[in-house]
C-alpha cells in the first residue's frame, strides 16, 4: 500500500513534469491526497489526465463566472485552481454552472476547500453524481464507485447559505430536555453571585 | 527588563545557522526524557556466531509498545558503502508499531534490508540501515574476545561501533503517514521515533558486538564495559537529502527557532541567577570542553571553526573567571551582550546553548511547542491584497531583496532531484545540464521576482487575482503568507550563491537533532554522532539530565 504522503508527492512532481507551475502541483499533489483520503479515487483519474493531456487540448480558464460554456473540455485543473482563487468573489453569484469539464473528480478538492476558506457549504452536481462540501471537513456523496469519470457535460455549484438543518421548534424541544440538567438557584446564592452587591454605576 | 527576541534577519543567515549546537532542545535529549520511564526489553536475540540474524528491542508504556526489528546481515567489504546508492548494508532496522507477530516479522525481513526498494505497511513507523566501522568494530570484537577492554583512545577518534545512513519516516517506502499518529502525547516533539530508533540501534551495537566476541571466545571473552558504551553513539552519515527538508517545512523551522529563541529571551531575563544555576552553566562548560578537544575531523573549514571556537571558549572562560559578573543582575543577559561583542558565532551559539542547561523550567514548556502542522497553513489567503503582499515582503525579506540576480554568481547553483535515487542535489547551473527541472529551492530569487511584479501590480488588487496571471510565484506567495505568522520560517539567504555552503543547512538540522562533532567530508555531505555519553537502557530511570558532557573521550 502507497501512504497518502508518497501519493501526495508523486503526485505533485508528476503535476510539474506535465508542465504546470511548482505552486500548481503543490496544491494538485494535495488534492489527490484529499480525494484518496474522502475515499474517491484521485490517483487514477490524475494518471489518466496526465496520458490525456499530451494529446488533447483542453481549455484553459482565467476567470470563472456564473456561466462558463465551453465547447472543448476545460482543464479540472485550471478550472479548479480558479475557482479556489475567485472562489470569495463567486459566492455571492450562488449558483455557478459549467458545461464540459474534463476529469470532473479532480475539481473536487478545490471545490471542497474553497468550502472551508470561504465559511459555506458547496453543493456540486456533475451530471446525476451529486456531492455536499461540508467546510473541507467531509463530503457526502451518491458517487461510490472508484472509475474514472473523464467528462462532465453539465456541472452545478450552490453555495448553501448558513441555515441551520433543523426548525426553531425542534430547537426548543430539545433545549428543554437540556434544561433537565440545570439545579434552580437558591436566594441566598443568587444574592452572592458575579455582581451582586454593587450597582453597574460605580 | 523585557529582552526581545534575536532579529531574524541576521539569525537566519547561512551562516549563522550552521554554527548552532545540540542543546537541552535536542530531540534526542528531549527523546531520552520522554521515554525515560518507559519499560526497556531486549524481546528477541536471535544472531548467529557470527552476528548474523535477527533481534528486537521495546519501550513499552500502558498499552503502547514500540518495536525495533533488526535484520544483521553478512555482506562482503567491497560492497559496504556509505552511498546512498548503496544496496546492501551490515545490519538493517524498522520501528514497528506495536508488539511484532512472527509474520511481521517474516514479511519484514524480506523488505526491510531491500531499504528504499522495499515496502513497509502502516504498522511501521521508521526504517533505517546502517554500516560497521570495520576497523573499530573489529578491534573492539579482538580486545572483549581475548578478555580486555578495547583501547579508549582509538574508539574515542571514531566515537560509534556502527553509523547509519538514512533515517526515514513519515509515510516514505509505505511506512504510516504522520497523521496515523501525530496525537499520540509521547511523540508530540518532532523525530521522536526517528531518534528512538537510533537510540536502540545503539544498544544493538553494544549486544551483537558482546555476542560476537562471546562465541569466538567462549571461556576468555568479557563483556564491553559499560562506561565505554556509553561513551559510544551512533554515527551517521547525512547528505543533501536533508538540506531541501528545512526549506519545504517553514512553519516547523520557525518552531524549532522559536524555541530556541524564546529560551534564550527568558534566560536572559532573568534578574536573580542563583549560584546553583550558574554553577551548573559553568560547570557543563567545563566539562563540554572534552567534546571540542576530541572533535576530529579533516575538514579545513571546520578545523578552523573549531580553533576559533577553543581560543573564544578560552577568552569567554577568563572572562567569566575575573568574576566581575558574578553578582550582577540579569547575569546571563551581561553574558549574551558580551559573547555578541567579543566572539565568533560558531561559540555564541555554543554558550547560548550552555545557558540553557540549568533552565528546565524555561526550557520544557517550549518542547511541545517544537512540532507544526504545515497542512494548516497551505492555502494561500485569496482576500489579502497586492499592497499587504508586498508590505510582508518588505518587512520579512529585506536582506533578500537586497540580492542582485542579474548577477550570474548569484544564480549559480540549481537544486534538482536526481533521477537514480530520488535524492536532492546540487549542480552548477552553467556547467551542468537539467537546470530547467530545477526544484522550487531557490527562495530567494523567486520572492526578488515576486517583488518585482508586485511593485508595478495594483495596490487593491486582491492575492487571488493577482494569481490568475502569476501563477509561476504561487509557491513564493505561499510561504509569504507564512512568514507572516512566523519569524523564523525562512533562511534569510541565497540558496542557489556561488558561496553556498550546503553542510550549512545540514548542520542546523543536526544540532536540533543533538548530533555533536560534525565532520564535514565535503561542502555536501558530513559524518556525526548521535547519543555519546547518553545513559543506557537499563540506567533510563535515573541519571544526569547533563549527560552529554560527560564523555569520557
Amino acid at each position: 500500500m502507497r501512504s497518502f504522503s508518497e501519493i501526495e508527492t508523486a503526485v505533485k512532481r508528476a503535476t510539474r513534469g506535465i508542465g504546470f507551475s511548482w505552486g500548481i502541483s503543490e496544491e494538485v499533489g494535495k488534492n489527490i491526497r484529499l480525494l484518496e483520503m474522502f475515499g474517491l479515487p484521485g490517483f487514477k483519474n490524475i494518471n489518466q489526465y496526465f496520458k490525456i493531456i499530451k494529446t488533447q487540448e483542453f481549455e484553459k480558464i482565467s476567470t470563472v463566472s456564473s456561466i462558463n460554456n465551453s465547447k472543448s473540455l476545460y482543464c479540472p485543473i485550471t478550472m479548479g485552481v480558479n475557482f479556489f482563487d475567485q472562489s470569495i468573489h463567486l459566492k455571492d453569484a450562488n449558483n455557478i454552472e459549467i458545461t464540459n469539464l474534463g476529469f470532473p473528480l479532480l475539481f473536487i478538492p478545490f471545490v471542497s476547500r474553497a468550502s472551508e476558506v470561504i465559511g459555506k457549504r458547496i453543493f456540486l452536481k456533475i451530471d446525476n453524481k451529486e456531492f455536499l462540501f461540508n467546510f473541507n471537513q467531509a463530503v457526502y456523496s451518491n458517487y461510490l464507485s472508484g472509475d474514472i469519470v473523464e467528462k462532465g457535460e453539465k456541472i452545478s455549484l450552490k453555495f448553501m447559505d448558513n441555515n441551520n438543518l433543523f426548525s426553531e421548534e425542534e430547537w426548543s424541544e430539545l433545549y428543554k430536555i437540556s434544561e433537565n440538567t440545570f439545579v434552580e438557584e437558591t436566594d441566598e446564592l443568587k444574592k452572592s453571585a458575579a455582581g451582586a452587591g454593587l450597582t453597574d454605576n460605580d | 527588563m523585557e529582552v526581545n527576541l534575536r532579529d531574524p534577519k541576521s539569525l537566519m543567515k547561512l551562516s549563522k545557522l550552521g554554527s548552532f549546537h545540540q542543546s537541552k532542545l535536542s530531540f534526542l535529549r528531549s527523546f531520552l526524557n520522554e521515554f525515560k520511564h518507559w519499560e526497556y526489553r531486549r524481546d528477541l536475540f536471535n544472531l548467529d556466531q557470527k552476528g548474523f540474524g535477527r533481534a528486537v528491542y521495546s519501550f513499552s508504556k500502558n498499552n503502547r509498545t514500540y518495536s525495533l526489528i533488526c535484520f544483521a546481515n553478512e555482506i562482503k567489504d567491497e560492497e559496504r558503502s556509505d552511498r546512498v546508492i548503496a544496496t546492501k548494508w551490515d545490519a538493517a532496522f524498522t520501528l514497528h508499531d506495536g508488539v511484532p507477530s512472527e509474520n511481521d516479522i517474516e514479511r519484514l525481513s524480506k523488505e526491510v534490508p531491500k531499504q528504499e526498494v522495499g515496502r513497509l505497511s502502516y504498522k511501521e513507523l521508521t526504517l533505517s540501515r546502517a554500516n560497521k566501522s570495520v576497523r573499530l568494530f573489529n578491534h573492539v570484537v579482538e580486545c572483549l574476545s581475548n578478555g580486555e577492554q578495547p583501547d579508549i583512545n582509538i574508539l574515542s577518534k571514531v566515537g560509534y561501533l556502527y553509523r547509519t545512513t538514512a533515517v526515514y519516516g513519515s509515510g516514505k517506502f509505505g511506512l504510516a503517514d504522520r497523521f496515523r499518529i501525530k496525537n499520540r502525547d509521547e511523540i508530540l516533539g518532532p523525530f521522536r521515533l526517528e531518534m528512538m530508533l537510533v537510540y536502540l540501534v545503539r544498544q544493538f551495537t553494544f549486544d551483537q558486538v558482546n555476542h560476537i566476541a562471546k562465541n569466538k571466545n567462549p571461556s576468555l571473552a568479557v563483556q564491553l564495559d559499560p562506561n565505554i558504551c556509553r561513551n559510544l553513539g551512533i554515527g551517521n552519515s547525512t547528505g543533501l537529502g536533508m538540506a531541501p527538508f528545512i526549506v519545504n517545512h517553514p512553519a516547523l523551522l520557525n518552531n524549532w527557532i522559536f524555541a530556541r529563541e524564546m529560551a534564550l529571551k527568558k534566560i536572559r531575563e532573568v534578574e536573580k541567577v542563583s549560584k546553583e544555576d550558574f554553577d551548573i552553566f559553568k560547570n557543563c562548560l567545563i566539562k563540554s570542553l572534552k567534546n571540542v578537544t576530541s572533535w576530529h575531523t579533516d575538514s579545513e573549514f571546520q578545523n578552523k571553526k573549531i580553533q576559533k571556537l577553543l581560543i573564544d571558549l578560552e577568552k569567554f572562560i577568563n572572562f567569566i573567571n575575573k568574576g566581575t559578573i558574578d553578582n550582577k543582575p540579569y547575569l546571563f543577559n551581561e553574558i549574551y551582550t558580551w559573547i555578541e561583542d567579543n566572539l565568533s558565532d560558531e561559540c555564541i551559539e555554543y554558550i547560548v546553548s550552555m545557558m540553557m542547561e540549568p533552565y528546565d523550567n524555561i526550557v520544557n514548556p517550549l518542547l511541545k511547542n517544537m512540532s507544526a502542522d504545515e497542512d494548516k497553513y497551505f492555502n494561500i489567503p485569496i482576500d489579502r491584497t497586492v499592497e499587504e503582499l508586498r508590505n510582508i515582503l518588505e518587512k520579512n525579506y529585506s536582506e533578500i531583496l537586497k540580492i542582485d540576480f542579474s548577477k550570474n554568481e548569484n544564480n549559480q547553483n540549481f537544486w534538482f532531484i536526481s533521477k537514480n535515487k530520488e535524492e536532492p542535489r546540487l549542480a552548477d547551473r552553467y556547467n551542468d545540464t537539467g537546470a530547467e527541472l530545477e526544484q522550487p529551492l531557490a527562495i530567494a530569487r523567486d520572492i526578488k521576482k515576486l517583488y518585482e511584479i508586485l511593485f508595478v501590480s495594483k495596490n487593491s488588487l486582491t492575492v487571488g487575482k493577482f494569481l490568475m496571471e502569476h501563477n509561476d510565484l504561487r509557491h513564493v506567495v505561499r510561504r509569504a503568507f507564512v512568514t507572516e505568522k512566523f519569524p523564523y520560517a525562512e533562511i534569510q539567504d541565497n540558496t542557489i550563491g556561488s558561496n553556498l555552503m550546503p553542510i550549512d543547512m545540514l548542520r542546523l538540522k543536526l544540532s536540533f537533532f543533538g548530533a555533536i562533532k560534525f565532520d564535514p567530508r565535503s561542502d555536501k555531505w558530513l559524518r556525526i554522532c548521535m547519543f555519546q555519553g547518553a545513559p543506557l537502557p537499563n540506567e533510563l530511570k535515573s541519571f544526569d539530565s547533563h549527560w552529554v558532557y560527560n564523555s569520557l573521550n
